[in-house]
């Protein structure tokens, strides 16, 4: 009895001693540790949470407010996706931003976070057309989209070419998705001002079996294949290539099929294979000495260090330094650090992220300079050419960023948006 | 020969081997289905536990190293610099059997008399339950496997078929994947192997004892729970080589499991009881899906052969309920 009203009493004494919950901001990450995109997924989801420690541990928090970062488990599943954003958009004060990492959820998403108000960064995936701010108001896709990326494919095709595409073929062997049918409009609109001959080549979930797609690849011998692939779609369809000895340096992936697991399981012969990045590959950053430190040592990394360095895992480091500094942008903005959803979204049609600022947190040459407005809300578009060396297991970057033709990709984009505004009675607003 | 009749040989000889891989997956299925009426929804996920357990040891990576440092703060994760190939295998194999005396121990030994589809539902749990046990063993990331098997196109017969092309013609020779040729081996040896193991040795005459009438077998002083074991662990060895086939072509990841999807088709044309129907079927699935992509697809978009590769299953279904080889099925009423 005695014991009992101890405890009592010291529940009571807790309860009236607690102080109001601490005020955080909530990014919640949808991401995928199991099923069979696990191995993309895993990186990335590591690499946000890793920043997002950083961020905790060595500056306390953005303008003194913590982060916290409810992951939720989709397994990359469309359904699941949407359970977890139902069930995460109530954490705490309410979620700030959402980083899907799936263009399937993300569709399914749009709707959602536009009645609910809350901003969804589908960074470089989801729905291109997203881009045009006017229309998508809680939905942005910076830096860069699959139509940039289309272009910007092209040009280093073109390059290669002599600056001519004149009578060539390019095969797109795509995910048979919305994810991978993003690119073929563009790459229609181009192979007319081009005048390359486009072929289509789809590939079924999950990827595994390619042969009759390479057969025909091999019979038709196109000059140059681009790939929008993701998961085992990405290392079979390379071991493929090397199989029928398609020349590598003319196999050109979008930037979701040049990660490392793509390319390790194909060995030498995925020597020369090239894809789109838009992020820096390495450690040789300052912020990696800051992670190591902070994050790693302290045993708050959230894997075990081996995907540092990594393409998924500085991607996912990008975009939480992108979410990171959004939310300064908004507590500038808004002369407040608790600040809520609308003001996030406020704070990213803010964003500008320069190559000095990125210098300033020690993340000189991470990814391209970001600056997004109410109505652009796709970043510059840019993105560079990546090329792996077998031997040295390593990504090399080739080129500089490369502009993205973004007079064809911004009318393409208008017309997609004005149609999704029709078909939703969306008026679009002004950006003044 | 003209280049599109050299075309249509090479994606039907393509066709054939890809049926192979897909017939050394539904193996596995047919085994434990004829020896135990048991539909195992686990098969693929036992090959790709069976790939990563492989790889883990031919790595030389400490199995729960992540749940190990996690608990006690070490840093480990590998115990050496793995082990030779062969030794892997056995080992492996040693590894596979353990499984098999532990779901006949902690699962089917429970299940007995029950209704096929509790069987079914249970083999489902298992799938889950040894997914999250390789991924708690040996991580999720992508694993290379290689066991030495030669892979790549074969420069031999692609200079030989050229010749065979009409003078003046554009062809580039027949294309042949050398690490399908080696699973066509492999194959035709497991199923010679299986063959003569259920024919001419006591347990096998057992085991088909068993399929054909468990009441009978058991009378007769065999044990079902002994002969379980058995079969399961045959089906984990196929699912062993499934895993090595397909691991060595895509590297070992989560996405191997997904290999099952191909072998339906395959029992459902070829009949759950039969392993020259699991041969047969794989067969007509591949030649069907790839001649279907390459002289079909052109017209509907592509990207069809996975559904076709059902069409054509069920195409048999109608005229033959068991499958190709199938038992008869009798009602008496």
């Amino acid at each position: 009895m005695k014991m009992k009203s101890m405890l009592l009493a010291a529940a009571v004494a807790a309860t009236m001693g607690a102080t109001p919950a601490f005020a955080e901001l909530v990014f919640p990450s949808l991401s995928y540790r199991t099923g069979p995109y696990a191995p993309n997924g895993i990186p990335f989801a590591d690499g946000y949470a890793d920043y997002l420690t950083l961020v905790n541990e060595r500056d306390g928090g953005v303008g003194g407010v913590m982060i916290s970062n409810p992951e939720c488990e989709t397994g990359y599943n469309t359904e699941k996706g949407v359970e977890c954003y139902e069930s995460t958009k109530g954490e705490g004060s309410g979620a700030l931003i959402y980083q899907p990492l799936s263009t399937g959820i993300t569709y399914q998403l749009i709707p959602k976070v536009t009645a609910d108000g809350i901003p969804l960064h589908s960074m470089a995936y989801g729905r291109t057309s997203a881009m045009n701010g006017k229309v998508f108001d809680w939905v942005f896709n910076y830096p860069a989209n699959y139509w940039d990326g289309a272009t910007i494919a092209v040009q280093h095709a073109k390059d290669m070419s002599g600056g001519d595409l004149n009578g060539k073929k390019i095969a797109l062997v795509y995910h048979n998705s919305a994810y991978g049918k993003e690119p073929i409009r563009t790459l229609e609109e181009k192979a007319k001002t081009e005048g390359f001959e486009l072929m289509l080549i789809p590939v079924d979930h999950p990827g595994q079996e390619q042969k009759s797609q390479w057969l025909q690849i091999r019979r038709e011998r196109p000059d140059f294949v681009f790939m929008w692939g993701w998961g085992v779609m990405n290392a079979v369809a390379i071991q493929e290539a090397a199989n029928i000895r398609f020349p590598m340096d003319h196999f050109i992936g979008i930037w979701w099929s040049g990660a490392e697991q793509d390319v390790l399981p194909v060995g030498d012969g995925a020597n020369g294979y090239k894809s789109l990045n838009f992020t820096y590959v390495g450690t040789d950053k300052p912020v990696f000495a800051d992670i190591q430190k902070h994050v790693v040592d302290a045993g708050k990394a959230a894997g075990d260090g081996s995907n540092i360095g990594t393409v998924q895992y500085n991607r996912g480091m990008y975009a939480a330094m992108l979410a990171v500094e959004a939310a300064r942008k908004a507590q500038e903005l808004t002369g407040k650090t608790e600040i809520t959803a609308a003001d996030m979204r406020e704070g990213m049609e803010h964003l500008d992220v320069s190559d000095d600022r990125m210098a300033e947190i020690g993340m000189p040459g991470f990814g391209p300079a970001v600056s997004v407005t109410c109505a652009n809300h796709g970043g510059s578009g840019a993105a560079l050419v990546q090329q792996w060396d077998a031997s040295a297991k390593k990504w090399n970057a080739i080129t500089d960023l490369i502009a993205s033709n973004r007079d064809l990709v911004t009318k393409l984009a208008l017309e997609d948006a004005a149609a999704f505004a029709a078909e939703n009675n969306i008026t679009p607003r002004a950006c003044n | 020969m003209s280049p599109a009749l050299l075309n249509f040989i090479e994606i039907f000889m393509n066709g054939l081997m890809a049926g192979i891989m897909y017939s050394l997956v539904a193996l596995g299925f047919v085994l434990i289905f004829k020896a135990s009426g048991i539909f195992n929804f686990a098969q693929g996920v036992m090959a790709l536990f069976a790939a990563l357990t492989l790889v883990g040891l031919q790595t030389g990576q400490v199995p729960f190293s992540h749940l190990i440092n996690a608990i006690f703060g070490t840093d480990i994760h590998n115990w050496g610099e793995g082990m030779n190939t062969v030794l892997a295998i056995l080992l492996a194999m040693a590894i596979m059997v353990a499984l098999a005396w532990a779901i006949e121990r902690f699962v089917l030994k429970h299940l007995v008399n029950q209704e096929p589809i509790i069987l079914f539902m249970a083999t489902i749990g298992l799938a889950y339950f040894l997914e999250g046990l390789g991924d708690l063993m040996w991580g999720s990331d992508v694993k290379t496997l290689s066991v030495g098997l030669p892979s790549g196109g074969s420069f031999w017969w692609e200079d030989v078929t050229r010749e065979w092309a009409a003078a003046g013609s554009e062809y580039f020779g027949m294309y042949i994947d050398l690490l399908d040729v080696s699973a066509t081996v492999i194959a035709i040896i497991l199923v010679t192997a299986l063959t003569l193991f259920s024919q001419y040795t006591a347990t096998g005459r057992a085991l088909r004892a068993v399929a054909d009438d468990h009441q009978a077998a058991l009378s007769v002083g065999i044990s079902l729970r002994t002969i379980w074991v058995i079969v399961w662990s045959i089906a984990g060895f196929v699912a062993l080589v499934a895993g090595i086939m397909w691991g060595s072509k895509s590297g070992v990841q989560f996405s191997l499991s997904l290999i099952a999807l191909k072998a339906l088709p395959v029992l459902i044309l070829g009949g759950f009881t039969s392993i020259p129907g699991a041969i047969v079927g794989g067969l007509i699935i591949g030649v069907g899906e790839k001649l279907a992509e390459a002289y079909v697809g052109p017209l509907v978009g592509g990207a069809i052969e996975n559904w076709f590769a059902y069409v054509v299953a069920l195409a048999f279904l109608l005229f033959r309920p068991q499958g190709l080889f199938g038992d008869k099925i009798i009602e008496r009423i």
